[in-house]
């Protein structure tokens, strides 16, 4: 069987538990919707008490989506491996066939799908309770930036996945202290901007900062109080989408075999 | 045609986490092959490196030093030669999605080797049959008890027909009807492709010894012994032992040691019989006993030859037996 084939099939298949678990573990539905809308709300309330512009609201509800990739990108990926691991499925992973990158590529696919129920809610909330209104100068545009964003984001997910393979329980106190100062630094709910120009900049080395950034421009033009033009921010996902998939193929590859030289692929060394 | 398993010099060593930092021994110098077509037994107690040469041998681990080729392809540097030609199976193993039904399971598993659905389908029936879990092919696994997944497991290795197959303590806590089915199988699935290869690690010396064309004991990370079954059995066996049930009678029978070739003789004698066993220089002299029971007016009930058994052989080799683990 050719590569392309085998990649394909593994990745499908590694999607399949995730999609079917939305249909067969209906409670689930409760808390990756109600939760999160509780916590978006939270804030779009204080911005309406406040009477700060729609557009703050507006920004809240698309951070909220947006939020949800990243806690998908750091837990049910960069994490998977490791109870992976413990559950005794790595071992099955490593030693088929099929690339890590496709297993990866799976747990994305079948991530963004799970994901994108609680984003869609978040919106939904957005639309019809708080009157937030999507007018993007191009739908187009819109979705090739959320695209790009994806795919940068996961392809960071996959590097820390494979730091998950070598590290297990250390990678995951790492991606803990990763998450408060993404959102923070992601301007996930207030422009960037806000920041100042050092900050500002070193989260644009976030793909959700810019991904974010830039999302919001196309929707709400100059309110959006961008942090520098759509063009370049698109740029700059294109790159971080090669640049962190090329990294997450070296990487795995990397510490596949030092974790392999380690024993650390399976909790039994007997 | 390459060994189908071949280790040279093999070792592995792991960082003890502890004061004096010093490495422990999983495997030494362990030098094997195995043939093409040959189904290969691994014995040895807890601790022994059964496993951590399984896992070298399936690229889960790569080796100290020594090397190691599966299919002619060596485990360090050709990994993802080998991993489509073979497949491992743990016993106690209890993988699997539990949202997913064993049939979803064993295809998710089946997809990692590119196999298509449809031939999946057919080879997921198929080992489903042979381990009388059919009826629960639609079963979530988080509600099948240990056994019924280990049942799936020992499947998930069949179904890819990997050319090598690695079974690590397949028939471990299974019932003996489960286990005497996946005996037989694994000896019809070796009889269909003459090329396919079958390693097999397992606590169960009479599995061994009725399922391997050859058996290596292994303890403590070395190689004791590899041969086949019966040629393990003639290197302990040192003398022939008999044990002869004699009808109710007047004689003694001790001063049979003074029969030419008779090592030992011990009798018991209670009210229905009198219980001999013998030890003899070698099978033959069996003939100049019976002559003297029967000069002597005994009436034999029943003679058997007290044959080695494979738990003999390990006991001989390592010093113990297998279930009292580690020294």
């Amino acid at each position: 069987m050719n590569r392309v084939a085998l990649f394909v099939r593994a990745a499908f298949a590694r999607a399949y538990p995730r999609i079917v678990g939305l249909i067969r573990e209906p409670t689930w539905m409760i808390q990756e919707t109600v939760l999160p809308i509780l916590a978006v709300a939270a804030y779009a309330l204080v911005y309406r008490t406040l009477h700060a512009p729609d557009e703050l609201v507006a920004f809240v509800i698309l951070g909220g989506a947006m939020t949800a990739f990243w806690l998908n990108v750091l837990w049910a990926m960069g994490a998977q491996f490791f109870w992976e691991r413990d559950s005794g499925l790595l071992e099955i992973y490593v030693l088929a066939p099929a690339p890590l990158m496709a297993i990866l590529a799976g747990m994305a696919l079948g991530g963004i799908f799970m994901t994108l129920v609680r984003a869609v809610a978040i919106l939904a909330v957005g639309l019809f309770v708080f009157g937030v209104r999507l007018e993007p100068s191009s739908w187009l545009a819109l979705f090739g930036v959320f695209a790009l964003t994806l795919l940068a984001l996961y392809g960071l997910g996959m590097i820390f996945a494979s730091a998950f393979l070598m590290w297990g329980r250390e990678a995951w106190h790492v991606v803990n202290l990763l998450q408060e100062p993404v959102y923070l630094l992601s301007g996930l709910n207030y422009p960037v901007r806000t920041l100042g120009t050092v900050l500002a900049t070193i989260a644009a080395a976030l793909p959700l900062t810019v991904g974010v950034d830039a999302l919001r421009q196309l929707l709400f033009g100059e309110a959006a109080v961008g942090l520098m033009p759509v063009g370049w921010e698109v740029a700059l996902l294109a790159v971080a989408a090669v640049l962190f998939l090329a990294l997450a193929a070296w990487s795995l590859a990397t510490l596949e075999r030092r974790a392999r030289a380690e024993g650390r692929l399976s909790t039994r060394n007997q | 045609m390459p060994e189908a398993i071949a280790t040279e010099d093999l070792r592995r060593t792991y960082r003890r986490s502890g004061r004096d930092g010093s490495d422990r021994v999983a495997l030494d110098a362990v030098t094997l092959q195995v043939r093409p077509g040959e189904l290969f037994g691994l014995l040895g107690p807890n601790g022994a490196g059964k496993t951590t040469l399984i896992k070298i041998l399936t690229t889960l681990l790569l080796p100290t030093s020594g090397r190691a080729w599966v299919d002619g392809l060596d485990v360090a540097t050709q990994a993802e030669a080998i991993r489509p030609r073979i497949n491992m199976v743990s016993g106690g193993e209890s993988s699997g999605y539990g949202l997913l039904t064993v049939r979803e399971n064993l295809w998710l598993f089946s997809q990692l080797y590119g196999v298509p659905t449809r031939t999946a389908r057919e080879r997921i029936d198929k080992m489903l049959a042979v381990v009388s879990l059919a009826d629960r092919a639609g079963t979530k696994v988080s509600q099948l008890s240990t056994g019924l997944r280990q049942k799936m497991n020992f499947c998930r290795g069949f179904i890819t027909d990997p050319k090598i197959l690695f079974l690590d303590e397949p028939t471990l806590g299974l019932d003996v009807q489960a286990a005497r089915a996946i005996r037989a199988f694994v000896r019809d699935w070796l009889a269909e492709k003459p090329d396919r290869t079958l390693l097999l690690t397992t606590h169960y010396m009479q599995e061994a010894d009725e399922l391997c064309d050859r058996v290596a004991i292994i303890d403590q990370g070395r190689l004791l012994a590899c041969d086949t079954p019966e040629g393990l059995k003639r290197q302990v066996r040192r003398e022939a032992t008999f044990e002869i049930d004699l009808a109710p009678g007047p004689q003694r029978w001790e001063d049979l040691a003074f029969v030419p070739g008779v090592v030992r003789c011990t009798a018991t004698v209670d009210a229905n019989r009198s219980v001999l066993r013998l030890a003899l220089d070698e099978e033959p002299v069996v003939g100049r006993v019976v002559q003297a029971i029967v000069e002597r007016g005994g009436h034999i009930l029943r003679l058997r030859n007290e044959a080695p058994t494979l738990e003999d052989v390990f006991v001989r080799l390592v010093g113990r037996n297998l279930e009292a683990g580690e020294p």
